[in-house]
């Protein structure tokens, strides 16, 4: 089993949503669409389940062409964001009508919603309309109703984007595990690298149209190919600037700061990407490096401390753990854990990581 | 202050509930009682006003009439806009807005403007003084107006409900009728509500496109003041019981307009 686009390009008017695209997901796969809003990740799914015709290119089931095949006619489940049920139904007939429409006979639908529900903790709920619920309850029927097919492809469009968020935490620990077991291809789409992370299996990051990287989540992220899979992949956004190399010593070009490095790469410019969670207000590695920079805006969540700093010329993130009394306007020491700069060529490409 | 707040929605009240209720006062006496004496309440109260209408066809087939006409007319026009609301809610296509527009400005003439093509047109196709004539005339006001409200509650469900429903293995029709159809039910209730509303208070057109056969309550009305003088206490009865309808009529669907005004489009 294996889902695969082919050349896929989505035009709209003059408008290009999808640029030609070729993409292939194997089978008992979790597979995350990363991208920020409007990046085209629904677009994808509608293609992928049907709803869509792509401009040009083919989409390829299990090594037939299923390009122009409605999809009343190809076995597939979608989520949305928005809680989409049907409002005149209880939540037992939602969840039944994928069988019930066929054919599947009575016993064996009262069985299966009984073992989903049970799965998604919604037992107690199955004589209520779907309104009646709160809004988590409402998009576990929506996920029942995906799950109780045996669908091939199950589609789920940023499913945990309207909950608040100790309810996506929860689903999100839950997620992996329903489809353990499974004989399907999954592709789920979301705007935050946490998501990505934490579901693991592979990552497609997404910008404007154009898959920049895909291959295994954790590959993706500590090896992305260029910059911008690396700053897509990156929430907060990633801290960029450029530095000299050259022999042992390694400089940022904006302001004073060398470091030693040993890394073999040829002596020359580069670009650097530092994740946010690497500059930190107290030294994290033995090889970190002092920085100075202005404070400008400070958040804290409780554990965590978020500082958006003035660097040289250019806005820099740092986000430590704990919490930290930073003053607005103050010139404040941080660290920058050298060993885990991402260097990028003149091209962007990705020559060492860390 | 706080005393009197019951005041002025009272006398409002009051004002509102003068006409009617001097209307069903008036029923109830006799037409020389109406034209000779002013009183508050019926003095010699009497039924022979109703008993009248109840008994004489030419009366009480004036009331089958209209609502003949009427419930034809609702049927055909939600029937003509379910179709015509979703297209303009779901599709995009050359044109759409402002083909929507103009269906608004079919509300904008009088229908005095059309009496006259319309009763020569019918005539001419032996449609004249049947139900079915009146009926489609006034889906020229109805149906824009039935697309509009329709397409207002169908653009609050989202396209995504209809994908879903495509993804669960649904037909188009099979969704369209067990799906989506209860899902707008509170808008089609609305929508049936102002076409029946309208097309039960509309006198031009139903009076110039029919005689006997199919003369509406409110042209018998309105010739019988003219032909054997003044009963003034008939007329009066004919009126209440015109109202009946339509206050019926409200009184089932008063949630369901509240919700469609809460959703912003009547």
């Amino acid at each position: 089993m294996s889902l695969e686009l082919k050349n896929i390009e989505k035009k709209v008017g003059l408008e290009t949503f999808i640029y030609p695209t070729n993409l292939k997901l194997e089978k008992n796969t979790i597979n995350v669409l990363l991208g920020s809003t409007l990046a085209g990740k629904t677009t994808l799914m509608q293609i992928m389940a049907g709803l869509d015709k792509p401009t040009a290119g083919e989409i390829w089931f299990n090594d037939q062409n299923v390009t122009g095949v409605k999809v009343q006619k190809r076995n597939v489940s979608m989520v949305y964001q928005q809680f989409i049920n049907y409002p005149n139904y209880t939540v037992y007939e939602n969840i039944a009508s994928p069988l019930k429409i066929t054919g599947v006979d009575a016993n064996e639908i009262k069985e299966r919603v009984g073992k989903v529900a049970e799965l998604l903790k919604l037992s107690p709920m199955l004589d209520k309309k779907p309104n009646e619920l709160s809004g988590g309850q409402q998009q576990r029927t929506a996920l029942a109703r995906a799950l109780i097919k045996d669908s091939d492809l199950i589609l789920l469009d940023e499913p945990l984007a309207n909950l608040d968020f100790k309810l996506r935490e929860e689903l999100r620990e839950e997620l992996p595990k329903l489809f353990e077991n499974r004989e399907c291809i999954v592709v789920y789409a979301t705007t935050e690298p946490s998501d990505a992370l934490m579901i693991g299996g592979n990552t497609a990051t997404i910008l404007e149209g154009k898959i920049i990287q895909y291959g295994k989540t954790l590959d993706v992220y500590n090896n992305p190919e260029n910059l911008t899979s690396a700053e897509v992949f990156s929430d907060p956004p990633m801290n960029i600037a450029k530095v000299n190399k050259s022999g042992d010593s390694c400089s940022l070009l904006e302001a004073n700061t060398t470091w030693k490095t040993n890394k073999k790469i040829k002596d020359g410019n580069y670009t650097i990407g530092i994740r946010p969670h690497n500059v930190t207000v107290e030294k994290t590695s033995t090889n970190s490096v002092e920085i100075k920079g202005k404070v400008m805006i400070s958040e804290l969540s409780g554990s965590e401390s978020l500082i958006h700093f003035k660097y040289g010329q250019s806005n820099w993130v740092s986000l430590s753990s704990g919490s930290h009394k930073i003053n607005i306007g103050e010139e404040m020491k941080l660290y920058m854990n050298v060993d885990e700069c991402l260097f990028f060529d003149q091209n962007n490409r990705l020559v060492s990581n860390g | 202050m706080k005393k009197f707040k019951w005041l002025v929605p009272t006398i409002y009240i009051l004002f509102l509930m003068l006409p009617i209720y001097w209307l069903i006062n008036m029923s109830f006496k006799t037409t020389t009682e109406i034209i000779n004496t002013y009183s508050l309440w019926p003095q010699k109260f009497t039924l022979e006003n109703y008993i009248k209408i109840f008994t004489d066809s030419t009366w009480y087939m004036g009331y089958v009439n209209s609502i003949t006409y009427v419930v034809i007319n609702t049927v055909i026009s939600v029937a003509a806009a379910l179709p015509a609301a979703y297209a303009f809610s779901r599709y995009k296509f050359l044109g759409d807005k402002h083909l929507f527009f103009w269906l608004l400005t079919n509300r904008m003439a009088p229908p005095a403007v059309f009496a006259l093509p319309f009763f020569q047109f019918y005539s001419s196709v032996n449609l004249f003084d049947t139900h079915i004539a009146v009926a489609l005339s006034h889906c020229l006001f109805n149906i824009p107006l039935a697309v509009w409200i329709l397409e207002g509650f169908m653009s609050s469900v989202p396209k995504e409900l209809d994908e879903t429903a495509y993804v669960d293995g649904y037909s188009f029709w099979r969704f369209f009728f067990k799906i989506f159809i209860p899902t707008i039910a509170a808008g089609i209730g609305i929508t049936m509500f102002f076409c029946f509303m309208f097309s039960w208070v509309e006198l031009l057109l139903a009076k110039t496109l029919t005689a006997t056969v199919a003369k509406p309550i409110a042209a018998t009305m309105t010739r019988t003041a003219s032909t054997s003088g003044y009963e003034l206490g008939l007329l009066a009865a004919a009126g209440t019981l015109t109202i009946i309808p339509g206050a019926f009529v409200i009184y089932f669907v008063r949630n369901y307009i509240a919700k469609g005004f809460a959703m912003g489009r009547v």
